[in-house]
């Protein structure tokens, strides 16, 4: 569904990612985990068109994606929940999700597609009037993974859905993710937390200062091959 | 009818017919005041548009200029009637706008640096009016060149202020129309979003760029209007009036105080401004010329710290305010 064949990109004259190839196939989810700094927030970027590469080629559903702008990334199918969440702070909850059916094709099934995330999280149905840089930081990622979907997404990329929750609310985070994987979507997820999501996806991709190191079925690659490799540098 | 169409119905007729109220020996005063309201209004509108949205422009006297140039330019040099000439001008303006604003979106040049290229480019404009001195008359400025005894209407040169009375009423009630179409828009949500956060709004698929120029232009192409209205109603274009900092400032000064978020909020602050530096002049004769543009500077510096809504805009809200408990149920 999604492949990226030696991608190469950074910022100015610094290189972030160096030759990365990447395959997610349809219903699948695939992880990027790796270090600080390795790369894989750049990696989602590139994919959704924030970045163009430098050299390489991207295809999504066998048509190049390469150097496409993000909004024709998005109208193709592709959401992102960007690292850090990103939401509109100062409008509320319901405007939130409205700016992520923002497209004409999204804005057609809005009343439908907004009906399936309140069934998926009810708290943003009850917080609906609030302002979102008022909720929690749980809420706020619900909320972001609500935008998300609201496009009516086909592949959806979490840059580190996990970052600063407590830990109950991680396992949570993770739960639902695994739900709305068996929704149907194709998933692929950036994460530090390497011990649960190996327990979430199909394969893992370990990326290490800007380079595909490893890769491999999630449940044949042991935990502690990835975290060696990724924090010990073994 | 609700109470409010019922008032706006009101105000109108009250516009509609005040030409033709005595007013003793006033009137031509009282009409030279209100065509300049409305005219400015107009253009505080057209600032708004960009403003609302965090795009503060500090330099639309560039716009002015250029529509205003454009039209007289035109007019004196080829005889082409404004009527053409303010295509021209308006396409102008919004190349200008363009050159501008698309290096600025994609090099991710926004606010007070946004703000800064603006006020260059305002002031590049006023120079290159005064240096092309030989079409534009320089620092002098320009006099439109009087039409024959039958051209009024081509030329758009009325001796009788009632004309421009309600050319003016005419334009400032369009502008109005634009600004709450815009409201209204889709464009709306995506240049909030903008605002916010552009990466975010990038992300859920908002053209960044498509939106942030569209609005520019628009802003550019009407204040550019703007300018030929004021020009052939005064049938005078001078650099330091319509070009540079100056004016620039003063149509932010205007929307600023009154409020550039809602509707009224340009119209009241043009209004103010206007009266205050008319009773300025009147009190102070010529005496202390740049009090006003003084008591500005000071009322924008209190406005932007206590009153960021602008007067118009924290009643508005206020009113807004006490009338909801009264109408939502607990
Ligand atoms: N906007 C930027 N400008 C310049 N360098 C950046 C920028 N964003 C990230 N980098 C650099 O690119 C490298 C990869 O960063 P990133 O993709 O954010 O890594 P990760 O998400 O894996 O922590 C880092 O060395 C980082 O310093
Ligand atoms: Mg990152």
């Amino acid at each position: 569904m999604l492949a990226l064949h030696e991608v190469t990109a950074g910022y100015g004259h610094f290189t972030a990612l160096w030759a990365v190839s990447l395959r997610v196939e349809r219903g699948e989810a695939v992880a990027v985990v790796g270090p600080n700094g390795a790369g894989k927030t750049t990696l989602l970027r590139v994919i959704s068109g924030v970045i163009a590469p430098r050299t390489g080629t991207l295809a999504f559903e066998s048509t190049p994606l390469t150097g496409r702008p993000p909004h024709e990334v998005v109208a193709r199918g592709i959401a992102h929940v960007p690292e850090g969440r990103r939401l509109f702070p100062a409008l509320t909850v319901a405007e939130n999700l409205r700016m992520g059916a923002f497209l004409p094709a999204a804005r057609r099934t809005f009343a439908e597609t907004l009906e399936r995330v309140h069934a998926l999280f009810p708290v943003l149905a009850e917080r609906r009037q609030q302002r979102a840089g008022s909720l929690s930081g749980g809420e706020q990622q619900m909320l972001a993974i609500g935008r998300a979907l609201m496009s009516r997404p086909k592949l959806i990329l979490f840059d580190e859905p996990s970052m600063g929750l407590a830990p109950v609310m991680v396992l949570r985070l993770f739960d639902l993710i695994r739900k709305i994987r068996e929704e149907g979507y194709t998933i692929l997820i950036v994460e530090q937390n390497v011990r649960q999501v190996l327990k979430l996806v199909d394969r893992a991709y370990l990326l290490e200062v800007g380079r595909i190191r490893m890769e491999g079925r999630a449940d044949e690659l042991s935990e502690q091959d990835f975290v060696r490799k990724a924090y010990v540098g073994l | 009818m609700s109470p409010g169409r019922l008032l706006a119905l009101a105000v109108l007729v009250a516009l509609a017919a005040a030409p033709f109220v005595p007013m003793g020996g006033m009137r031509q005063y009282v009409l030279h005041v209100v065509i300049q309201i409305f005219i400015w209004s107009f253009i505080g509108q057209a600032w708004s548009l960009m403003g609302r949205f965090g795009l503060v422009s500090l330099g639309h006297g560039a716009f002015l200029g250029v529509g205003a140039y454009t039209t007289t330019l035109l007019w004196n040099f080829y005889g082409l009637t404004p009527w053409l000439g303010v295509v021209a001008a308006v396409l102008l303006a919004m190349l200008l706008a363009f050159v501008v604003a698309y290096p600025c979106s994609r090099f991710g040049i926004t606010g007070h640096y946004f703000a800064l290229v603006t006020l260059a480019v305002g002031e590049v404009i006023r120079l290159l009016l005064i240096a092309e001195r030989d079409w534009t008359g320089g620092s002098l400025g320009v006099t439109l060149r009087a039409p024959g005894s039958d051209a009024s209407l081509l030329a758009i040169q009325y001796a009788d202020k009632r004309v421009f009375y309600y050319g003016g009423l005419a334009l400032w009630l369009a502008g109005l129309w634009v600004w709450a179409r815009v409201d209204r828009s889709m464009a709306r949500s995506a240049m909030e979003a903008i605002g916010e956060d552009e990466t975010a709004a990038a992300s859920v698929g908002i053209h960044v760029t498509r939106f942030k120029l569209g609005i520019t232009m628009l802003s550019a192409g009407l204040t550019a209007i703007g300018g030929v209205a004021y020009a052939q109603y005064i049938a005078y274009v001078n650099p330091e009036t319509l070009a540079g900092i100056g004016v620039s400032l003063r149509i932010v000064f205007a929307v600023v105080l009154g409020g550039m978020y809602v509707l009224l909020g340009p119209t009241v602050g043009t209004a103010l401004t206007i009266a205050l530096s008319e009773y300025l002049r009147v009190v102070f004769g010529v005496k202390f010329i740049g009090m006003a543009e003084t008591i500005y500077g000071l009322l924008l510096v209190i406005f932007i710290i206590f009153l960021p809504a602008g007067i118009y805009g924290s009643v508005a809200a206020l009113l807004r305010r006490r009338r909801v408990p009264a109408a939502a149920p607990a």
